[in-house]
């Protein structure tokens, strides 16, 4: 077969965020026709790499062909201008307007007059020719998410959209649905159409897919490869990492009492569906667990329902004697149960306040920080001053904002209030993700020093380099299950791979 | 295919990592952008030198030099005003119009601190001066003594306004109800509340609209009853209600910055998710705050009442809005407030005389709305910049 023309390239891309280097000189392309698979763990730069092709970023080196020619695309207008337009996973559509209303909104033609009688029928006529019907008079909110979805394909197609950005469009849709967006992709390469997947799903990787790219850490770790001739192990390995970047220097962990028992957990996720489904373990003092699995498979409502912030629907958490539920006052608990959390930015800190203010959050309310109802200045200081130099948080001074911060250090301020309080269980959750090698390999001694002062720790983390280097046990989740347990040491990276993909673990 | 040739565009770009001065700079730059603009609808208005009111503006809010110069050689040397000189009365007058509005600037501060949207401070302020007049009229006899007086009308303001604030503040908590709307449609209610009671209820006095005169005790002291001690001292309006703004303002300071409560109220405001991991319940201090913002406003109407000597059907409404415009100008700031609310307490005074008679409301207005716009537009930035190679057509493009 003859190879097709490439619809867009991109060269080098290079955008950093604060803290975080988000795509490191990444190439893409993608052809006439073709299905392009963009691929990696959450955070690895694949929505941030397809935001500049989509004028949203401005990248600060690497240029942009289209059709071979070099253009800069400053806006999204600019983008569609091109032929290029995304469909966002949260959609864009106004829920009290027509679908045709909202097939132009935001169009610089019609000029003045709006012939909707009209737009109603090029839309319809979109539709039948793509095989995505849906009444062109119909309210948004009337609509099914499936349907919404197919709303905005039309709308990028009725923009004269050529190549077609999907950020993680299955993540909203039933598996019917689904299906029936496969077909739709399929009959639009047919017409020409290059359509760019992004997702963290492996099954539909494989089935939709010509070719696949991975990005890992803002890298590049697998370019344009075929998607027929490659496996869902082999996919789990490029995403997660197989190499070892460097190894975690570690004793033998000697693991104490039981302080986490979880038994037989569930709970919902935030659109009500199960996310959890009867899931039991324990974490012993002085040992790490690591939580092994693709990110969306339960993680994040585990983490949270162990630190008070979502409600279970059954099961019980022992927490070191105690029963967890929602009569736990959280305040007073305190810093016995530490929780680095996944967004360090948005929940972790107060980006607004100071690193002395931030390294509190867990202790105002106790002497020595509080006397009564007032806050001890001093003491907020010196603990402070204290943690910064422990902790080699490098920043002007204690009274700087942390947003300020990079996210390395601002993780460092996290993981030092959060150790500081001597906790007997932490639950860390992606606690490297987005840093650079000098903080990982920081917050990684932090974390195991922390193991052998005898607390349990819960290490949750889509990296598997992290989770085997620095576990003692892994537990694998898939959909809300724990499907398999194995120590660390000398475990099967390839049978993890498939356990993450789902695939039942053989004996 | 691409045309060559240089274009030039406009882009918008927000600026991050603002430093602090900042924001005072673009307050100042925005006052004075305020009067430019303001001077332009003073001339529409049919002033010829909109200059020259500005400065009378000023005289009549804060006196002049000479005013000041008279005054102070009047007060130690135990004379009266010399003729033609106005002395300490312009600032008197500011100070009285300025307490209300340092309150209600202050009930809106802590609210909005917390990012709870508290318009209802007339409202607030309004059952206040209901309750203080309950206490003063109606419930305790006129010959109880002044301070004592005059705490129970505080303390029935401070109780009346809390409670009043509580309201939105739980459906807001509980229910998640809007507290824009709930507090702005509850000015209403208060206002009706005290129509009904003065106009045309139990306390009227018939035609007067008026729960007639106060006892004594149940009023501010004035500078003008010294007048025997202090003969400058004649015609001077001011008493002690500015002390209760200024002793709030340093108390709200006091709690945002050195006490446990006001540190969770600093972190939910900033971020309601921190404030949630960390273990704060966010929903009982949403209710706290807005008590505590309520008491402010309903001192606001006690302080009133004991200062005008009576509930009446005239009683000033929108001073609970322009405590929103103090709180805003103060960027949340109580100490800041305090200065903020002297400077409008002197612009109501200053354009008491001016006709029309809502040249006051419109310079208000015209200040808020072009010193926030000033301070959103410090945070972008408009670059003029080339564009080297430019995106092609769609047209062009499809031509590929």
């Amino acid at each position: 077969m003859a190879e097709s023309a490439d619809a867009f390239e991109m060269r080098g891309i290079v955008q950093r965020f604060p803290g975080v280097l988000a795509n490191d000189h990444v190439d893409f392309a993608g052809r006439v026709g073709e299905v392009h698979a963009l691929l990696g763990e959450n955070g690895a730069g694949k929505s941030t790499l397809m935001n500049v092709l989509a004028g949203l970023y401005h990248p600060e080196a690497g240029e942009i062909l289209i059709h071979g020619q070099h253009v800069v695309l400053r806006s999204p207008q600019d983008a569609i201008a091109n032929g290029i337009g995304m469909i966002h996973q949260h959609f864009m559509l106004v829920p009290n307007q027509t679908v045709a209303e909202n097939t132009v909104l935001g169009l610089n033609r019609p000029r003045f007059f709006l012939n909707l009688r009209k737009i109603e029928e090029q839309v319809q006529a979109l539709g039948e020719q793509y095989g995505l019907s849906v009444n062109p008079r119909a309210k948004i909110w009337e609509l099914s998410v499936g349907e919404q979805q197919r709303v905005e394909v039309l709308k990028m197609l009725f923009r004269g959209a050529k190549v077609l950005i999907m950020d993680e469009p299955t993540a909203v849709l039933t598996p019917q649905e689904v299906e029936g967006l496969f077909v739709t992709l399929r009959d639009m390469t047919k017409r020409g159409h290059t359509i760019v997947f992004i997702s963290h799903k492996l099954d539909e990787v494989v089935a939709i897919a010509d070719r696949v790219t991975v990005l890992r850490r803002g890298k590049v770790t697998a370019a344009s490869v075929s998607a027929r001739g490659v496996t869902k192990a082999q996919l789990a390995n490029l995403m997660v990492g197989r190499e070892v970047i460097f190894k975690v220097d570690k004793k033998k962990a000697k693991p104490g009492d039981v302080v986490l028992e979880v038994n037989r957990l569930c709970c919902d996720n935030d659109r009500g569906l199960p996310a959890l489904r009867e899931v039991s373990f324990q974490v012993q003092a002085g040992e790490i667990l690591g939580l092994a699995g693709v990110a969306g498979n339960g993680q994040r409502e585990l983490a949270e329902v162990l630190t008070g912030l979502r409600c279970t629907t059954s099961g019980t958490m022992n927490f070191n004697g105690t029963l967890l539920n929602r009569h736990t006052h959280w305040l007073e608990l305190g810093q016995q149960l530490a929780h680095v959390p996944e967004d360090r930015a948005a929940v972790g800190s107060v980006q607004a306040l100071s690193v002395a203010e931030n390294l509190i959050l867990k202790r105002f309310n106790r002497p020595p920080i509080s006397k009564g109802w007032s806050i001890n200045s001093i003491a907020v200081k010196q603990n402070a001053v204290k943690l910064v130099k422990e902790y080699n948080i490098a920043t002007p001074t204690v009274e700087t904002h942390v947003g300020m911060l990079s996210g390395g250090n601002l993780q460092k301020v996290i993981l030092a209030r959060e150790i500081s309080g001597h906790p007997k269980l932490m639950v860390a959750v992606h606690p490297t993700r987005g840093l650079d090698v000098g903080a990982t390999e920081a917050v990684h001694k932090l974390l195991v020093e922390q193991r052998d002062s005898g607390t349990a720790l819960l290490l949750i983390s889509e990296d598997l380099d992290e989770l085997m280097s620095l576990s003692d046990r892994l537990v694998v989740i898939y959909e809300g299950r724990i499907v398999g347990e194995m120590p660390a040491e000398g475990a099967d990276i390839r049978r993890i791979g498939l356990m993450m993909a789902g695939t039942k673990a053989e004996s | 295919m691409n045309l060559p040739g240089t274009h030039y565009r406009l882009r918008i770009e927000s600026r991050s990592n603002l430093p602090a001065w900042v924001g005072a700079v673009s307050a100042i730059i925005g006052v004075f952008l305020a009067l430019v603009v303001g001077g332009f609808m003073l001339r529409a208005a049919g002033a010829t030198d909109p200059i020259g009111t500005y400065i009378e503006i000023f005289k009549e809010g804060f006196g002049t030099p000479a005013d000041w110069a008279a005054g102070l050689h009047a007060l130690f040397t135990g004379t009266d005003c010399p003729k033609g000189m106005q002395c300490f009365g312009p600032f008197s007058d500011t100070l009285v119009k300025a307490s209300p509005i340092m309150l209600t600037g202050l009930a809106c501060v802590i609210a909005f601190r917390m990012k709870l949207w508290n318009i209802g401070a007339d409202g607030q302020m309004f059952l206040g001066a209901w309750a203080a007049t309950a206490v003063a009229v109606f419930l305790l006899p006129k010959t109880t003594p002044r301070p004592v007086m005059l705490a129970a009308m505080a303390v029935a303001g401070i109780l009346a306004g809390m409670a009043y604030g509580v309201i939105p503040g739980f459906l807001k908590a509980r229910l998640n109800i809007n507290e824009i709307v709930t507090t702005l449609m509850l000015n209403y209610v208060a206002y009706l509340w005290v129509e009904y009671f003065v106009v045309v209820g139990p306390w009227s006095l018939g035609d007067f609209e008026s729960t007639g005169r106060f006892p004594t005790s149940a009023t501010w002291p004035r500078l003008t009853d010294y007048v025997k001690q202090i003969p400058v001292a004649a015609g001077l309006t001011a008493h002690p209600g500015i002390f209760l703004g200024i002793a709030a303002a340093l108390l709200l300071t006091w709690i945002l910055y050195r006490s446990r409560w006001g540190y969770e109220i600093r972190v939910i405001g900033n971020n309601p998710k921190a404030a949630r991991y960390a273990g704060i319940d966010v929903a009982r201090n949403i209710i706290l705050v807005m008590g505590l913002s309520g008491a402010l406003a309903g001192l606001a109407g006690m302080n009133e009442v004991a200062a005008q000597r009576e509930l009446n059907g005239r009683f000033q409404q929108g001073l609970g809005f322009t405590g929103v415009i103090v709180a805003w100008l103060a960027r949340l700031n109580p100490i800041a407030a305090i200065f903020v609310a002297i400077l409008f307490g002197a612009l109501l005074v200053g354009t008491q005389l001016i006709q029309p008679q809502g040249i006051s409301s419109m310079l208000q207005g015209v200040i808020l709305f072009v010193v926030v716009g000033t301070e959103l537009l410090f945070h972008y930035q408009i670059k003029l910049e080339k564009a080297e190679s430019t995106a092609p057509s769609a047209a062009e493009a499809s031509h590929d």
